[in-house]
């Protein structure tokens, strides 16, 4: 496939330079040239004015001869399910019915049979379980060799993971072996009626624009999915299906990780990733102690404490709770930032957040232009007001 | 020890603004600068190199000018730089980049460990790291956050992996591949001599031809995945000002929050 | 403006420039307002070969000069003068031992401080001897193989952090400005401790605090050049550091100017930026005028200094002189423009301001500077012919 341009039509107004995002397109020698950055997203062809640009070629022809199934990886940690697994069901029924195929979850770890029943009571119409002592903590090395062998005997056409820590960690190189696509931390996953295709869409350039990606020719087409952003189908009480028992003993394994220890973050009740509920200290908190303002208001609320990394670099609270582009990226329902600025890089790990209250002395800062909800004031009278508010509420 | 560090010269993102008329992005005046989290990467290699010995390079998959970036790592005291850098390459999701970054990485040949950043911030993925190891075999860590120890008899190393809720401590026989995130340690300053000797030094470029790549598996025709179409993310955000003295500001709040049934149970009923 | 640097003196300002901006900045504020050595900070200008600039590569250092030293610390200066004060008054101190020392002392000495391992420190003042150094108190008695020293000086930099001082001693009081010598002492050398360490209007990180000699007992091969060489050796090391200093005052202030630029352009009064307002623009245009005077002043001092000039006295009292002025104006400035905000430590001009006081005060004060200026033209017109 490649982008075509007709001289003859082309007027080089420069429209395709200015829609490209990439910068892959130029007029040299009064015509609009692609370069080698092209990757045939096709928004120069939206643009042009006089219809010179089209993508030719025929697409390779999706092989997807004995592919089906909609799979997604039900994460499970210390013996709980991630919140992920579900909202992963809930969307992935979505796909099924379109596709009109089955869905299944696939679960990992030792002595978790009986999670099962929760992921048939959440809509999966089978649960493949591989439960093993080898599987009790998390090596990319068991759960990612497993994961490849699973695939390669059962050929599901999708396979989906949260986009989770574990998920990130080893889906790759699931997707890797298997030498297929894999499309990163999905915000929106739909399928194209004309051909099956997995849409899959994803912010990119640091949540300046989005994107939509697809795999034609490989299966299966993998995808992770932003925790918090799609939604948990209804809950069947009673709902049962078919519990398919794997066991390692069929597989191939190679072991050069050894799980030593999980050491639990105990500064939080819940992990941001999962918070319902997120308070964020910036800049403006001004001094270490002041996150202790907003852990109070956080417990009253039931969340948990964010910074920026502003906030973290100036050593007023671990790396751990970092939000935004090199620390963690979050959706919670309610988000509230005080003394943020709102810087992109920060922006882009929150922006999933339901409803965004921002607490800001200064009117400019960018934070209010991406928040529902804007107060413009001092955040060491604010944040107060709303611990003192609440408490009264709640007695 | 023998140590590769991958890295990605990347338009600084946080000078990329969208033009809100043309819906694209305004890219004039941005600078190229070293993927941030490769910077910790390198960090992580050269405190290894000085405790245990040995080498760091530096290599990456990119257009000529992508040499800059290494560069700048010489000046910070990485050993040697290689480019791999072809026309064919371009284009590449992740599969193509880890496949093109592993011949690479054959080629020079002899590392113990391969540090990576955790992920790109153009890209954003956090793929390439996984993808590499599996294209090499190599076992690996994902987002690590500590180096525990390292058993030069065993060729074991130890390290604190972050995961959302805490972290996992693993362990990894050499040669094998890791992550690194912020919290691995600050990077270090480059250094006069460093610098002088970064203007100085030869890098290779690497072609397909190279690296023998096989050309169904290298750029935009060896990437299982592509683009289907970009458009502006939606304007978020009601822009709800609320106004009067703190007290009124958070009466007034709560108000609105509690219009939802979830966050009215979290604010308390009045 | 392009002062047409060589590529090498480019990569000394933008390495100086990023260690300041990446290491120093984040930190400039919590340094000042707890008094705290900046050792870490100087670790890492070591690390970067920047701790040598003007060392002999014989010992170690780069073996460039005055004027690559100027260029780095300015850098720092700009985004802070206390640190930039603690980064180059080591080289203050081992200006005696570059220009007088032997071959065995520069051996001993220099190489640890290129390499950023050890500090160094210059110590004249005393109590009764700031601008007339002549008058110092502190003796050095000859007792066989060795020197004892008592006495005491007054607000050394670096005191307490410096692993050796290059100290100035009364060895023979009847020969007047002939009776003084330099020596080296070093830290645990018996006899020499350290009093308390001063509480400062600015400049706070920076180590200032006495020196005292009780009975201190040194070799006699710590002697630097010899005996009754020591206000020479002094008066020398002023005019060669004085372009340093003068890179502080440029450094501070252009960090002041840049501070109050951006204030400018961001505070609306009468309903736009006040940098549209022609008193405040005003202001501005002066202060930056004077900054680059200022900083062409002192590069050329320092090129003409580098070339092996012997005359450099007036002009480098004359670089001193007016960035000093310079930067306490240029800072005053600064916090009138900022207005309210300016004199709140929350933003960084008032810090900038209480800076810039110590700069017309210490490494020869601005009436001695103006003294030297006006012998000099005496001298010179005395000399041309009729």
């Amino acid at each position: 496939m490649s982008l075509r341009v007709d001289s003859e039509l082309c007027t080089a107004c420069e429209a395709c330079v200015e829609a490209c995002p990439f910068g892959a397109i130029e007029v040299v020698d009064g015509v609009a040239t692609p370069n080698e950055k092209c990757n045939l997203c096709g928004a120069c062809v939206d643009v042009c004015p006089v219809e010179a640009l089209s993508i030719e070629g025929k697409e390779a022809g999706p092989v997807a001869d004995g592919y089906q199934g909609v799979w997604i990886f039900a994460e499970q940690r210390q013996g709980r399910l991630a919140p992920v697994a579900f909202e992963l069901l809930g969307q992935g029924r979505v796909l099924a019915e379109k596709l009109d195929a089955p869905l299944a979850a696939v679960l990992f770890g030792s002595d978790v049979k009986d999670l099962a029943a929760d992921l048939f009571t959440a809509g999966a119409d089978q649960v493949y379980v591989a439960d093993d002592p080898r599987l009790a903590g998390f090596t990319d090395d068991l759960y990612g060799g497993v994961l490849t062998q699973l695939i390669r005997q059962h050929r599901p056409e999708i396979v989906l993971s949260g986009a989770t820590a574990m998920g990130r960690s080893f889906i790759p190189k699931v997707a890797s072996a298997l030498h297929t696509g894999l499309t990163a931390d999905c915000t929106g996953l739909d399928v194209r009626d004309s051909d099956r295709l997995l849409l899959q869409t994803r912010p990119a350039f640091g949540g300046n624009i989005m994107a939509t990606i697809i795999c034609p020719a490989k299966r299966p087409q993998m995808a992770t999915v932003r925790p918090r952003v799609m939604r948990r189908g209804p809950v069947e009480a009673g709902r049962s299906g078919e519990l398919i028992e794997v066991s390692l003993s069929s597989f191939e394994l190679v072991g050069r990780t050894r799980f030593v220890e999980f050491v639990e973050d105990l500064s939080e009740k819940v992990n941001l990733v999962e918070a319902d509920v997120i308070v964020c200290g910036g800049r403006g908190l001004g001094e270490a102690k002041h996150f202790g303002l907003l852990r109070d208001l956080a417990d009253l609320l039931g969340g948990s404490v964010g910074a920026t990394r502003g906030a973290v670099d100036s050593g007023w609270i671990s790396y751990a709770h970092q939000v935004g582009q090199t620390g963690k990226t979050v959706g919670p329902k309610l988000y509230i930032a005080c003394g943020v600025s709102g810087a992109v890089q920060h922006l882009v790990g929150m922006q999933s957040s339901e409803v965004i209250v921002a607490v800001n002395k200064d009117p400019h800062a960018p934070i209010f232009d991406v928040a529902d909800f804007g107060l413009v004031g001092d955040l060491f009278e604010i944040v107060p007001e709303m611990i003192g508010q609440l408490k009264a509420a709640k007695s | 020890m023998e140590i590769l560090i991958c890295i990605k010269q990347v338009p600084d993102t946080r000078d990329v603004k969208l033009d809100p008329e043309t819906n694209t992005l305004k890219r004039e005046g941005v600078d190229s600068i070293v993927n941030p989290f490769d910077l910790y990467a390198m960090e992580a290699a050269l405190a290894l190199r000085d405790a245990h010995g040995g080498q760091v390079t530096a290599l990456t998959m990119g257009p000529p000018q992508a040499a800059e970036a290494l560069r700048e790592l010489v000046s910070y005291g990485v050993d040697e730089a290689a480019l791999l850098s072809d026309r064919a390459f371009a284009g590449a999701d992740t599969w193509a980049t880890s496949y093109t970054l592993a011949l690479g990485a054959k080629k020079l040949g002899g590392f113990d460990l391969i540090v990576c950043g955790k992920q790109a911030i153009d890209g954003d993925t956090a793929q390439v790291g996984p993808e590499l190891a599996e294209q090499l075999g190599l076992p690996y860590a994902a987002f690590v956050r500590r180096i525990v120890s390292f058993d030069p008899e065993s060729g074991r190393l130890t390290v604190e992996r972050l995961m959302d809720d805490g972290y996992d401590v693993v362990e990894i026989e050499l040669p094998a591949l890791i992550t690194v995130v912020k919290e691995i340690g600050e990077p270090r300053v480059p250094s006069l001599k460093g610098k002088m000797r970064a203007k100085k030094i030869d890098i290779p470029v690497l072609t397909a031809a190279d690296i023998e790549a096989d050309e169904d598996k290298i750029g935009l025709s060896g990437s299982p995945t592509r683009v289907l179409e970009v458009f502006a993310p939606q304007p978020r955000g009601q822009r709800v000002s609320i106004e009067g003295e703190p007290g009124e500001q958070v009466r007034e709040l709560f108000e609105h929050l509690k219009k939802d049934k979830t966050l009215a149970a979290k604010v308390g009923a009045s | 403006m392009d002062y047409f640097l060589t590529e090498e003196q480019q990569m000394i300002q933008d390495l100086a420039r990023q260690i300041a901006e990446e290491k120093v900045l984040p930190v400039r504020a919590e340094l000042d307002e707890k008094e705290e050595f900046p050792r870490e900070l100087l670790a890492h200008f070591a690390a970067a070969d920047l701790c040598g600039l003007n060392i002999p590569e014989a010992y170690g250092g780069m073996g460039l000069g005055m004027f690559e030293q100027a260029l780095a610390t300015e850098q720092v200066a700009r985004v802070c003068c206390g640190v930039a004060v603690s980064y180059a008054s080591s080289g203050l101190g081992i200006f005696p031992l570059l220009l007088y020392g032997s071959e065995e002392q520069k051996q001993k000495y220099l190489p640890g401080v290129a390499q950023g391992k050890t500090l160094a420190a210059f110590a004249l003042t005393e109590s009764s001897a700031g601008s007339d150094a002549s008058n110092i108190q502190t003796t050095a008695e000859r007792d066989g193989d060795d020197y004892v020293l008592n006495g005491s000086k007054q607000w050394i930099t670096n005191a307490g952090e410096a692993d050796f001082y290059t100290v100035v001693a009364i060895t023979d009081r009847t020969k007047g400005p002939r009776g003084a010598t330099f020596f080296v002492v070093e830290k645990g050398d018996p006899g020499f401790s350290f009093g308390k360490r001063e509480k400062k209007m600015g400049i706070r990180c920076s180590a200032t605090g006495e020196l005292i000699f009780n009975d201190c007992r040194i070799p006699a091969d710590r002697v630097i050049a010899r005996e009754g060489m020591g206000f020479i050796v002094a008066m020398r090391t002023f005019d060669v550091s004085r372009p340093g200093v003068g890179a502080l005052g440029v450094g501070l202030a252009q960090g002041a100017l840049e501070a109050a630029v951006d204030f400018a352009r961001t505070r609306v009064q009468f309903g736009r930026a006040i940098i549209n307002h022609q008193a405040v623009a005003h202001m501005l245009a002066d202060m930056a005028t004077s900054v680059e005077a200022g900083r062409a002043l002192v590069y050329a001092v320092a090129r003409y200094l580098d070339s092996g000039a012997k005359d450099i006295s007036k002009v480098s009292a004359m670089a001193k002189l007016f960035t000093s002025d310079t930067a306490m104006k240029v800072t005053t400035d600064a916090v009138q423009i900022y207005g309210g905000h300016g004199y709140m430590r929350e933003y960084p001009v008032e810090k900038m301001m209480r800076d810039a006081k110590i700069l017309q005060i210490f490494e020869g004060t601005n009436q001695i500077q103006r003294n030297i200026i006006g012998q000099e033209l005496n001298k010179e017109s005395g000399r041309k012919k009729k």
